[in-house]
């Protein structure tokens, strides 16, 4: 383990704060990496609009819901703690659903259940379990941002690949020329298992070639 | 439409034709969490079916009462409150008959409570507004589906333990692959239900 080249042990000495939010984006990216969340990020990502938006939500979700349960870290009980991250949690998200439909009727109905399911995010309960209710509040806002941007850029990764496949088209704009034939099969079901099977494959393969030069 | 269904053909949508796994994408965690032993799947697949019947009869009369108080903001939180207990009681049940089964779950015993799919369920019967006796339906032909698909995943992940597989691919980028080749046949379901 101790090999001379490594100078920094990234795990003894505390990281600065800006670390926080920098090791959401790619070293510890919640999809690519982590595998947490998965059932939005293959069913919303049909389109690049639906990715952003449903990313945009979960982000609100997790920083409302960090800030919260490190402000209270202190006062919930260690026995019922996982109960009440869940009510938090449900509460932002009721908030989020109503101010959703709200804005645009049409984005709601093209997410539909899914923003409820925002609840059942594992990513979210996770932040809150493993992060914010061990730090202070600073260092949570940090953690959920950098996760939330990580979480919607790899919606995004999705999205965007399965809307140009599957519809020839970007933000409903159509990219490539009128001959173009859609692969209908990216935006259907098994075009999320397959788009994220190869961008895990990317990942993988970019990580394996960092570990030996 | 859905005084036209027949309870036959909810059943069948909600296990083969609308597959909550393989096309709605619910319970993806479990999917690739505990799908790794034939076994291990089966009575995840049990205790996840169990869960889902009693919260759908849950869901149902609270839908019904949210109504009657006029607070349907309240639903969300109240549905996840009851899957929550309801996967305790599960939780102490299987400790207290199976401690061996208990310990094979492991973690995804009490993540059942985060299974999109059990909230998932709950959410589409009120809005298909379904009554009781669809209610249950839909919950046991939900459960089957989400049953057969971990089945099916676990069985071909089984095989493929002894198949030879690049370094890069090994782990969760496999099993989308199966699950999306998986989700294609699936799709040969298609019409089956009759809509």
């Amino acid at each position: 383990m101790s090999k001379p080249g490594n100078t920094i042990d990234h795990t003894r000495t505390v990281p600065p704060a800006t670390d926080e939010f920098v090791k959401g984006l790619w070293r510890d990216n919640p999809v690519f990496v982590q595998v947490l969340g998965m059932c939005p990020v293959l069913a919303v990502s049909n389109t690049a609009i639906n990715a952003l938006a449903m990313g945009l939500a979960t982000t609100f979700v997790m920083l409302m819901s960090n800030i919260l349960v490190s402000l209270l870290r202190n006062f919930i009980p260690k026995q019922v703690r996982i109960a009440s991250y869940i009510l938090i949690i449900a509460t932002f998200v009721t908030i989020t659903d109503y101010a959703i439909q709200a804005i645009s009727v049409e984005l709601h109905k093209s997410l539909g259940a899914f923003i409820a399911l925002i609840v059942v995010n594992c990513l979210i309960l996770s932040r809150a379990e493993a992060f914010a209710s061990k730090n202070n509040l600073g260092r949570s806002i940090l953690d959920a941002l950098g996760m939330g941007v990580g979480f919607t850029f790899a919606l995004f990764c999705l999205g965007a690949v399965r809307e140009l496949l599957g519809n020839g088209s970007l933000f409903g704009a159509a990219v490539f020329p009128a001959g173009f034939q859609p692969w209908i099969v990216m935006i259907l079901p098994a075009g999320g298992f397959f788009t994220l099977a190869l961008w895990l494959l990317i990942f993988n393969a970019a990580k394996a070639k960092t570990a030996t030069p | 439409m859905s005084t036209e269904e027949s309870l036959w053909n909810i059943f069948i949508n909600a296990s083969l034709v609308n597959n909550f796994v393989l096309a709605y994408f619910l319970g993806i965690c479990p999917f690739l969490g505990v799908s790794g032993k034939l076994e291990t799947a089966t009575k995840m697949g049990g205790a996840v079916m169990f869960v889902m019947l009693i919260s759908s009869m849950c869901a149902y009369g609270i839908h019904h009462l949210l109504i009657a108080i006029n607070a349907p903001f309240l639903e969300l939180i109240s549905f996840i409150v009851v899957i929550a207990s309801t996967v305790q009681l599960v939780e102490m049940f299987i400790k207290k008959m199976s401690p061996a089964l208990f310990r094979s779950l492991g973690i995804f015993l009490p993540l059942i409570t985060t299974n999109c799919a059990i909230l998932g369920l709950a959410l589409f019967q009120t809005n298909k507004g379904y009554n009781f006796g669809e209610s249950l339906i839909y919950a046991l032909g939900a459960g089957a589906g989400f049953t057969l698909a971990l089945v099916l995943i676990a069985g071909l992940r089984e095989r493929l333990g002894l198949a030879e597989v690049p370094d890069v691919v090994k782990g969760t980028a496999l099993t989308l692959f199966i699950a999306g080749i998986l989700s294609l046949t699936f799709m040969g379901f298609a019409g089956l239900g009759g809509q």
